[in-house]
């Protein structure tokens, strides 16, 4: 419109040359992209960084209290049916989390929907499919009915979810009968813990997740450098690559070596919850990554006032991330069901909820809201399954293992809260 | 940058409002307010704490219903009911406290409920090409990347933020609630440059400031409020400093402002 765009505006961008956005611009160098890294865990970013290292040094110790268990493919292959309902369940927290909520009933929830599928599957002898769905719709309207009394009623979801956490006791009680057990013995669900992907078809998975993860991230590398956009680094990116394929190789040729007890019988293989864990990790994450619903969940939990200001509709979000915590929590009692063999009432008692929190919290989500991934989940899923697996080997007492783990919570809440402190304090 | 260039007001007003009044219950908080806002002018609003300036813009944006008067938006009669009905209009206010998410970058905050999207996926590309486009069209040089997280900007440039967000809707009137409130002196500088930008880039700016400096610097126009009437709708070049004290404070100076026996009226 005027001659004035052209002409530098103030004393502070002498010659007037363009600039402005050159760390987007300049391709920055491995080094720099470390430095800056190095800058966000100063400031108070710690990422996953946490969680990996607890798996390192939490896996060492382990190996050298018990070098002739712990890191045999027999106790892996547990250590991944030990942790995969915790990780379903705390990935729903992760969601509920980002918003600064909290479902204390999550876990309890996951043993009502147990309880359902189990009553179905031994009472009325439904098929499993049909089991699984009601367990999965009694999770959807369980969260349904939690999100509109927080969402639309208002009460704080801490308090909600406590009387939840009590009255869903009580409907698992009422529906199994005190003192009671219903066994699980369908054999497709006892498979996704008893039964493993044959060792030939693991490899060809295993290799075309690598496959698949290093084309989207190429790709993306690809097209954000040609149109001019901020990108990592390609040596950042081939590092990615590199990690996420060597995991992947390791963790299957663990479990595709025979762990069978006894001679003459083979078992080898990856646990089928392994590609559950997997599935979902990659559908939720590309849910809150790539999706305008999962963009609102960060924005509601960011800053509510301005996501609604934005035009986003603050309370359909609040409702449906306790859907969605809710139906993962429904999953993680299916699997816990098939691990177990059994449903009890008190399933997804006890210390499960705590578990699933403290795996989303060490993983790096915030207990404030607003940061997190699901990807946290998984780490600090791994986290305290380690510590619950470590210490069933080491054979110590209940009561050492309740004070261990309420510990390592606490100290994730601690560090979570020391970040976004310092983070305050830093700008970062 | 352009001192602010003293335009003949031919043209239509991107906005005009004429005999606006607005109460709450008993309390008459707009009397008979006439205003214009002209595109390619800023437009200052100036007033005293309680003056009607919020309401005003609140009115203006549709988040209250104004009780009488007409709403003229580019020449044509309009009634906005609500938020969603100024933005399609190409109303954009940019308030104080300037409602950005913390958590998310520069793109996704400009693009925040109106993401762009490719079937179910994110146009991830598009939104920061568009955010970029934006940016440079403002003259923004201050933001290291467009993919940086808010939290980490200073205000200033979460300032800038807020007013590209405004932009980038092809906004044609562009409210700013006190922008240079609690900013330093460099951050002051760079967003009254970029007030002036986007008055040079064709869009119709109302910019409300206590600051007289600020105000001459950036205006063409100058709105006075006082106590709910506007003492002065003028050109800035009409007027001095002095005046425009005279204006906020007594609502009325020399022959500019309210007529006498108005201005005792409104003392009673």
């Amino acid at each position: 419109m005027s001659s004035t765009l052209s002409t530098p505006t103030s004393a502070q961008e002498p010659g007037g040359a363009p600039s402005g956005f050159e760390a987007d611009r300049s391709a920055d160098s491995f080094g720099a992209t470390v430095r800056a890294y190095v800058d966000r865990v100063r400031g108070g970013d710690l990422g996953a960084l946490p969680a990996i290292l607890g798996i390192v040094v939490l896996g060492l110790l382990f190996f050298a209290l018990r070098p002739e268990t712990f890191l045999t493919p027999r106790n892996m292959a547990n250590l991944a049916d030990q942790a995969a309902p915790i990780i379903i369940l705390a990935m729903g927290l992760v969601f509920i989390l980002l918003l600064g909520e909290i479902d204390l009933s999550a876990g309890v929830v996951s043993g009502v929907c147990a309880a359902v599928m189990a009553k179905l599957l031994a009472d009325a002898g439904a098929p499993w499919y049909v089991s699984v769905l009601a367990a999965i719709v009694t999770g959807v309207v369980i969260g349904l009915f939690t999100g509109s009394l927080v969402g639309m009623v208002g009460i704080p979801s801490f308090v909600v979810t406590l009387a939840l956490f009590l009255g869903w006791q009580g409907f698992t009680l009422r529906l199994i009968g005190e003192g009671g057990t219903v066994p699980v013995r369908d054999p497709v669900i006892s498979a996704i813990s008893d039964k493993n992907v044959p060792v030939a078809l693991g490899w060809v998975l295993a290799l075309l997740t690598i496959a698949v993860y290093a084309a989207l991230q190429l790709n993306r590398f690809r097209v954000q450098k040609a149109r001019g956009l901020a990108h990592a680094p390609l040596a950042v990116v081939l590092v990615r690559i590199g990690v996420i394929a060597a995991v992947v190789v390791l963790v299957t040729a663990v479990l595709s070596v025979d762990r069978a007890p006894a001679v003459g019988v083979v078992l080898a293989g990856i646990p089928y919850a392994i590609p559950l864990v997997v599935l979902l990790l990659l559908l939720l994450t590309f849910v809150l990554g790539r999706t305008s619903f999962g963009r609102h969940v960060y924005a509601v939990g960011g800053n509510a006032e301005a996501a609604r200001r934005a035009g986003i509709n603050v309370t359909r979000i609040r409702v449906a991330v306790f859907v969605i915590g809710s139906t993962l929590a429904a999953i993680s009692g299916i699997v816990a069901a098939a691990r177990l063999g059994s449903v009890a009432p008190g399933s997804g008692g006890g210390n499960t909820l705590l578990y699933a929190v403290g795996a989303a919290v060490i993983g790096g989500t915030s207990l404030f809201g607003g940061r997190g991934r699901v990807r946290d989940a998984v780490l600090g899923g791994l986290v305290v399954a380690i510590i619950a697996n470590g210490l069933g080997l080491l054979g110590t007492e209940a009561y050492l293992n309740f004070i261990i783990t309420g510990g390592v919570l606490l100290l994730a809440a601690s560090v979570d809260a020391l970040a976004r402190r310092r983070a305050a304090a830093t700008g970062h | 940058m352009s001192a602010p260039t003293d335009r003949p007001e031919d043209g239509t007003p991107t906005l005009e409002l004429r005999g606006v009044n607005k109460s709450f219950g008993a309390i008459q908080v707009l009397h008979d307010v006439h205003m214009k806002v002209y595109p390619g002018q800023v437009t200052a609003l100036v007033g005293d704490n309680g003056a009607g300036k919020s309401t005003l813009i609140k009115s203006i944006a549709g988040i209250h219903a104004i009780d009488s008067g007409e709403f003229l938006f580019e020449g044509k009669p309009v009634t906005v009911g609500g938020p969603r009905e100024a933005a399609a209009l190409g109303i954009e206010i940019v308030y104080q406290d300037l409602a950005l998410a913390d958590n998310l970058d520069v793109v996704q905050n400009m693009f925040l409920g109106r993401e762009r999207k490719n079937g179910i996926l994110l146009d991830e590309t598009s939104m920061e090409e568009a955010a970029r486009d934006t940016l440079s069209k403002l003259s923004v040089r201050t933001l290291k990347s467009v993919r940086q997280l808010v939290s980490s900007l200073s205000g200033g440039q979460r300032q800038t933020v807020a007013i590209a967000k405004a932009v980038l809707w092809e906004s044609k009137l562009v409210v700013l609630d006190e922008p240079t409130a609690a900013l330093g002196v460099a951050q002051t500088r760079q967003v009254l440059d970029l007030v002036r930008r986007l008055a040079d880039t064709g869009h119709a700016v109302v910019f409300i400031s206590h600051n007289m400096v600020d105000v001459f610097e950036v205006s063409d126009r100058i709105a006075a409020l006082y106590l709910g009437r506007m003492a002065a709708d003028v050109p800035i070049s009409q007027v001095d400093r002095p005046q425009v004290i005279e204006l906020i404070t007594a609502g009325r100076s020399g022959n500019l402002g309210i007529a006498p026996a108005d201005a005792a009226a409104v003392e009673v």
